[in-house]
């Protein structure tokens, strides 16, 4: 992406960088990041009640006490809370199911996540992607989901539904689309 | 390129979107409804009102009558706002208004109308964009909603019934409302778990 691959294959670390916003976060650990010559590889990064969260991983051959070194800086004034650790190549999973995006909202309180997911985990169900966000009285749940080969979806919405009703909030689950074009 | 749900009710060969503004529609106005509208408190997500799927109403009726003319003068005096539908005021009934005349991503339009018990007949051509909601007011979320339906309904008052073609952003306005009238919100419909924002502005 933007640093020349070596034949070796490289390490990879895990770095996050949490804590009080401000403008120019991701322009300086991204910076230190390239000044050791690590390539950038998968990132995200939101807001979270305001607070400033990101995780990314980057390859390269700087080992982890050099990355720290370089992203201590960020630390500096207290309000940032930055790590680095080693993490293995994972092998990208081979989605042999089907996709599904849950939507869950109602009032709030507690245990509204572990027991919809709970009956996400019981069908077997891998999380692939999950936003939840408590916006005044509102929460809201937004997951995909990959459900495995041959499972009974009808089943496992109307599980979910079954635990979002108990807890008074509304669940849809409804097929992720994908158009291929 | 083919979608599965491009063919949505499309039996008939009917073409949404192609068939023109419906005249009856562009020309009616709340003042047909010969009743002052109030402006009603705008109910917030988690009411139970907007997860529950509204009832059938009657247009002829003098409630069905007098919520048309309350839902205009709410939608009215709330700013930004090109529709409004009955479980946003309180009321579990499937009467909804709109009026995206002023609205920049307005293709053709209908300008102010109330519908009772519509639904949508045909739909194509989905597109993706970010909606916000006076119901859900501090998140905003990217939609995929077909841009040419057709949608049969009523009119408040003389109960006529009216099948009328829309396009662009009265359609995903169109569809926003007869969600919210089947007890389901934009949130119900997102993209994905990387499609919810926190809103940066409000109107």
């Amino acid at each position: 992406m933007n640093s020349p691959r070596s034949t070796a294959p490289s390490i990879l670390h895990a770095v996050t960088v949490l804590g009080h916003d401000r403008p120019g976060i991701i322009a300086e650990a991204t910076g230190r990041l390239a000044g050791l010559g690590l390539n950038l590889e998968d990132s995200t990064m939101t807001l979270l009640r305001g607070h400033f969260a990101m995780m990314l991983l980057c390859a390269g051959d700087a080992p982890a006490a050099d990355i720290e070194t370089a992203l201590a800086p960020l630390a500096d004034d207290g309000t940032l809370t930055v790590t680095v650790r080693e993490v293995p190549q994972e092998p990208a999973a081979a989605a042999a199911g089907t996709s599904w995006v849950l939507t869950v909202h109602g009032g709030d309180r507690p245990g509204i996540v572990s027991a919809v997911v709970g009956q996400v985990a019981e069908a077997g169900g891998n999380i692939t992607d999950l936003t939840t966000r408590l916006a005044g009285d509102l929460y809201l749940l937004v997951a995909e989901i990959d459900l495995p080969a041959g499972a009974d979806v009808d089943a496992v919405g109307a599980a979910i539904r079954a635990a979002a009703t108990d807890l008074g909030v509304g669940a849809t689950l409804r097929p992720a689309e994908a158009d291929e074009l | 390129m083919s979608h599965p749900s491009d063919q949505q009710g499309q039996q008939g060969g009917q073409q949404p979107g192609t068939g023109g503004v419906h005249e009856r529609v562009l020309a009616w106005s709340e003042t047909e409804l010969g009743v002052e509208g109030r402006v009603l408190e705008v109910v917030r997500a988690p009411a139970a009102v907007l997860s529950a799927v509204g009832e059938r109403v009657d247009p002829t009726s003098p409630e069905t009558v007098q919520l048309a003319a309350d839902l205009v003068a709410t939608m009215r005096v709330s700013p930004g706002c090109v529709g409004l539908a009955a479980p946003q005021v309180g009321v579990g009934a499937q009467v909804f208004c709109v009026d995206v005349s002023e609205h920049p991503k307005t293709r053709d339009h209908h300008g102010t109308f109330v519908l009772c018990n519509a639904e949508v007949v045909a739909s194509s051509r989905n597109e993706k964009a970010r909606e916000g909601c006076m119901s859900v007011p501090d998140l905003t979320g990217d939609v995929k909603r077909a841009s040419r339906i057709v949608v049969r309904g009523q009119l408040p008052g003389t109960g006529e019934e009216v099948e009328l073609h829309a396009n662009a952003f009265e359609a995903r306005c169109l569809q926003h409302e007869i969600d919210h009238c089947q007890g389901l919100l934009f949130v119900d419909r997102v993209a994905g778990a990387h499609a919810i924002f926190a809103r940066q502005t409000y109107l």
